[in-house]
């Protein structure tokens, strides 16, 4: 493509961006009045999308400040893919950044929870784990690798009970007061049959699922996790996430 | 394959989901954005996979900029060639316009100037599509607000020319056309009268707006009924056509299912008289 073609594209992307042009082309565009329709649909694509992967942050601020927290991470962050739908990646530490956060600093870990929700809803159909096939593996003594399935994803966060508020602000129809115990907290979200589902999930499960991420047999992972939660019942945890559908397979 | 069996179709919404699967009206078929399954499984594909095995299903994208500064992107186009090997679409579409430039995707259908350097540009951007998906796809005329001094080319005679060198064909916006006619101050009719007529694949019928701050000018907003205005030009349309599949857009203000499907009815009545023209004629 030669100089003045590719002129074209940069000059336009300039007049959308900054609202001016040296381009004579572009000029002459921008100088219409009309020309805001482009710029208002570019935006509102982008944020609209925001608001659509965010909802519990959005439900938590509400719509202006939902909106102008997006408008400034879109022109920051402009999508690279042609799907919005997994739009938004780095939203949470974009929110860390963010002056007018500032004040409700549980904010950026309920966005990576709905993060969370956002790549569990789009990842790939991996099988689920073959329950008795781990069963007779661990009866006959072996230590085995657990492989976390493609859906599965977890978060903690350290100082705020953020699986709490999340969980209320998921669905429009959550409780509009809480009072949850101000300590840290996590989540596991899964898609054993269709839909993502989810539960709170210590420290010492984390570490746990971190460690089976890592390629750890299950008895190192064990150890991580009652590093992090000394007295944790490690067969009473490998319980919940076999049933939560955590797994797809044991190598 | 023909598509003119298809008669008149929605655009699929998330929300009607239940009714859409269940809906057994003659001829209905269903329209997406691939961009909105182009995942690697879950239960939103699942659910396009359900429409579809009880409704044909159109691809109709909106981001390939097949007028961009620069040749499809290659992961969108393998992407989208797996969601076309899963779904069997009965239709592929895309538009005349750009929305890629410098690694970004800007969410809307951009203006280009028509010259000589645009028509080969795009020309290859469709060929390269067509045989990444191995078949044809139908390009669509947008909406424009701006006038543009550096066209070298109508846009009919644009799109006439991409069809004979690329072998594409066309998806009419009747709406698009009403709007750029009126903003631009052009001649609808004449414009739908000059379109290569045997190339004409798909038609779309939407809604538009006027902009709540520019006097005079019409957003294509997909958000409201669709205006008398269109409804005459679409007949004008299918008067030189005959029957074509018809899809309605609604992308704003969306209404229940049986509110689409009763506009999608009058489409379909419309389509009857062209129907009953083609089982007419000599086997």
């Amino acid at each position: 493509m030669n100089a003045p073609e590719q002129r074209y594209y940069d000059a336009f992307l300039q007049a959308l961006f900054e609202g001016q042009s040296d381009d004579p082309t572009v000029g002459a565009l921008l100088a219409q009045p009309a020309f805001a329709v482009y710029r208002n649909t570019v935006f509102k694509g982008c944020v609209d999308a925001l608001l659509a992967n965010y909802p519990a942050v959005h439900r938590l601020v509400g719509s202006a400040w939902m909106e102008s927290a997006a408008l400034a991470f879109t022109q920051q962050h402009l999508p690279r893919q042609a799907s919005l739908i997994a739009y938004g990646e780095g939203f949470a530490d974009f929110l860390r950044t963010l002056e007018a956060a500032a004040e409700l600093p549980y904010l950026p870990g309920v966005a990576a929870l709905d993060r969370c929700w956002t790549e569990s809803h789009l990842a790939a159909d991996d099988p689920l784990l073959d329950v008795s096939a781990l069963h007779a593996a661990l009866a006959a003594g072996q230590d085995v690798s657990l492989v976390p399935h493609a859906a599965s994803r977890w978060h903690h966060d350290a100082q705020h009970p953020v699986y709490t508020i999340w969980n209320a602000n998921r669905r429009d129809d959550g409780p509009s007061e809480l009072d949850p115990d101000w300590q840290g907290e996590g989540a596991l979200l899964t898609r054993p049959q269709g839909d993502v589902q989810w539960q709170s999930l210590g420290l010492g499960g984390i570490h746990f699922l971190e460690a089976c991420r890592d390629g750890c047999g299950i008895a190192s992972a064990a150890d991580q996790a009652l590093a992090h939660e000394p007295g944790l019942d490690i067969a009473q945890l490998l319980g919940q996430l076999v049933l939560a559908g955590t797994f797809t397979s044991f190598h | 394959m023909t598509t003119h069996t298809l008669t008149a179709g929605l655009g699929l919404k998330p929300q009607h989901f239940d009714a859409a699967l269940a809906c057994t009206a003659p001829g209905l078929w269903f329209e997406v954005h691939p961009e909105n399954y182009l995942m690697e499984g879950g239960p939103r594909l699942a659910w396009l996979q359900a429409i579809r095995a009880q409704h044909p299903v159109s691809l109709h994208g909106v981001s390939l900029s097949l007028a961009g500064p620069d040749a499809p992107d290659p992961l969108h186009l393998r992407q989208l060639a797996q969601l076309a090997a899963r779904i069997e679409p009965v239709l592929v579409s895309e538009h005349l316009a750009w929305s890629r430039a410098g690694g970004h995707y800007l969410p809307d259908l951009l203006p280009v100037p028509r010259t000589r350097q645009t028509l080969a540009r795009v020309a290859a951007n469709i060929s390269r599509t067509q045989d990444v998906l191995k078949r044809r796809i139908a390009l669509e005329n947008p909406s424009h607000y701006l006038r543009m001094d550096q066209h070298e080319w109508s846009e009919p005679d644009f799109l006439q020319e991409l069809v004979r060198r690329t072998g594409c064909g066309l998806l009419v916006d009747v709406n698009n056309v009403h709007v750029s006619a009126t903003n631009l101050g052009l001649d609808a009719r004449q414009y739908l009268d000059q379109l290569p007529v045997a190339d004409i694949l798909e038609i779309h019928l939407a809604g538009h707006s006027a902009d709540a701050s520019l006097p005079g000018l019409l957003v294509d907003s997909h958000d409201a009924p669709i205006a008398a205005a269109v409804w005459e030009l679409y007949q004008h349309l299918l008067a030189r056509t005959g029957e074509r599949p018809t899809l309605i857009e609604r992308d704003g203000n969306v209404p229940a299912f049986d509110v689409l499907l009763a506009e999608r009815n009058m489409a379909n009545t419309l389509l009857q008289p062209a129907i009953a023209a083609r089982e007419e004629l000599p086997a």
